[in-house]
């Protein structure tokens, strides 16, 4: 499997990138190898890098109270396929968080169990948390 | 179930056999804000329930990827709307860890300060408004009476009741006035009292354990397997308070404990909001004593540009873990500003409270989670 790890020296974390297509995987050996521990997720976010880099990032936010050790996980996946594996098999409290990912930037989270719009008014059309999606002059809702 | 709300099919939710839904919200008086839930009951037993939210979305975290850092601040005031100053906190940390800023003790102070008062008046909140939803009128009454006096004090600070936008990258808009020592200890005695009377008139009260023991209890692991944090992880068993675990500002300083308790029932996350208001009470005594005259702001440019980089900071907030994860390309505008709102989490679990309680625990289940708006829908 490739896996690279390098540490942030601006972000005071370790930071690891995994590849996408394995997210789920690495995310259950983070949580249960008792080295790791990571059980409590505390922020899964995307980051829109589609400008520059035709890519978004999935960035989680790892906790283990345990060993008190924290860590970023983040995972790139192309914009014009924007899909990986889900992680509410490993942490359920990943679900509202990739339902809110899935609004706004339209990730698509393989295997999620229901992946219904959340905060967005249904039949609201585009992304609106994606950098191409204008903050003004758009339909009035 | 559809969204349009009510739904007459009798299906098999596995729990047992739906025979009504019911949708509670989202105008709804004990819903604490928009929020929507559709319930599914079993004669008078929720067999599933499915929450909604989104109601009150403003787009806040893109408005953050258009405005300067001195902006946000404004804008965060507005995310959980009572208590505005954990929130600006969380913020300006971030800001000032990306720019590697030291912040001067003496404004560090008044931030513990502001922050443990707001604190104190989210709990308050909490409390007046957990006993409304049982029917207990009165220790709502009272409790926004010393509400008040915290707003006032705040309003004398900070020229705002609720929206203060005070705390600045680097330090504080103003140095406090010359009597605010005297005023925040007297006001701390009229609190203790306070919070004692509303102990007193509802902790042990026959009726009201009776509606909250044994209610909507999650274990520890499950709870923190959702994310929740705060006072409702606390609750289970869990003793994760960010101010302990990961100090920040100067809480390293203080000498206090952190109250946990065991059942994770609604009574245990009742209670420990009332012990944890005693203990911000005796943080704010410590800062007093410790606080001495000094500068309040460091030197920063007008406009904060803070390196390219990215920060994750959190801060122990009323109703939990608040994050901020602040990515910046060196502009004065963030390209990614992502806050971790503890009452969304918090909500997450809400199912697994409330499936197996009668309808009527509903309101208390929801209430017991300390749920804002303003923050879950950001």
């Amino acid at each position: 499997m490739p896996f690279e790890i390098d540490i942030g020296a601006d972000l005071d974390e370790v930071v690891c990138r995994a590849p996408a297509s394995h997210i789920d995987e690495i995310a259950s050996i983070l949580k249960s190898d008792e080295r790791t521990s990571f059980k409590y997720l505390r922020l899964l976010c995307v980051v829109d890098y589609e400008e520059e880099e035709a890519a978004f990032d999935v960035v989680y936010h790892l906790y283990s109270l345990e060993h008190q050790h924290k860590m970023v996980l983040k995972a790139r996946i192309l914009a014009a396929d924007p899909r990986l594996p889900t992680v509410t098999t490993v942490w359920r409290g990943a679900d509202w968080y990739e339902r809110e990912m899935h609004d706004l930037f339209g990730v698509e989270f393989l295997g999620h169990p229901d992946l219904r719009t959340l905060i967005l008014p249904d039949g609201f059309e585009g992304f609106p948390g994606r950098k191409s999606f204008p903050l003004h002059d758009y339909d009035e809702f | 179930m559809t969204d349009s709300g009510i739904t007459t099919n009798v299906i098999d939710k596995g729990q047992g056999l739906a025979d009504m839904f019911i949708n509670m919200g989202p105008q709804h008086p004990a819903t604490h804000g928009v929020f929507r839930m559709e319930l599914a009951l079993d004669s008078e037993l929720i067999v599933d329930a499915t929450p909604h939210i989104g109601y009150l979305h403003r787009g806040s975290e893109k408005l953050f990827e258009h405005e300067i850092y001195s902006q946000i601040i404004t804008l965060f005031d507005r995310l959980d709307y009572i208590s505005n100053f954990n929130n600006e906190l969380g913020l300006v940390m971030a800001v000032e860890k990306l720019m590697d800023l030291e912040v001067p003790d003496r404004a560090e102070y008044i931030r513990v300060i502001l922050c443990e008062l707001n604190r104190i008046a989210s709990h308050l909140i909490f409390i007046g408004t957990f006993a409304l939803d049982m029917g207990a009128l009165t220790p709502s009454l009272y409790n926004f009476r010393d509400r008040e006096k915290i707003l006032t004090l705040f309003e004398a600070t900070s020229g705002a009741r609720m929206m203060h936008n005070f705390f600045r990258v680097g330090g504080v808009k103003q140095d406090v006035i010359k009597e605010f020592p005297a005023q925040v200890a007297t006001l701390l005695d009229e609190l203790e009292a306070g919070i004692d009377d509303a102990d007193k008139m509802l902790s042990l009260g026959e009726v009201f354990v009776e509606r909250t023991r044994g209610i909507g209890v999650i274990d520890g692991d499950v709870a923190l397997d959702w994310g929740v944090s705060g006072a409702t992880l606390r609750a289970s068993g869990v003793p994760y308070d960010v101010r302990v675990e990961d100090p920040y500002s100067v809480y390293d300083r203080f000498d206090f404990g952190v109250p946990v308790g065991s059942a994770g029932d609604c009574w245990d996350r009742y209670y420990l909001r009332v012990l944890e208001a005693r203990e911000s009470i005796k943080i704010i005594r410590q800062a007093l004593e410790q606080m001495e005259p000094g500068p309040i702001q460091t030197k920063v440019r007008a406009i904060a540009r803070p390196p390219k980089g990215e920060v994750y900071v959190h801060a122990e907030n009323p109703r939990g873990d608040f994050g901020v994860y602040l990515v910046s390309e060196g502009a004065e505008s963030p390209y990614r500003l992502k806050v971790r709102p503890p009452s969304f989490c918090n909500l997450m679990a809400l199912r697994d409270l409330l499936v197996g309680h009668y309808i009527a625990d509903s309101v208390v289940i929801l209430g017991s989670l300390d749920i804002v708006l303003g923050e879950v829908d950001r």
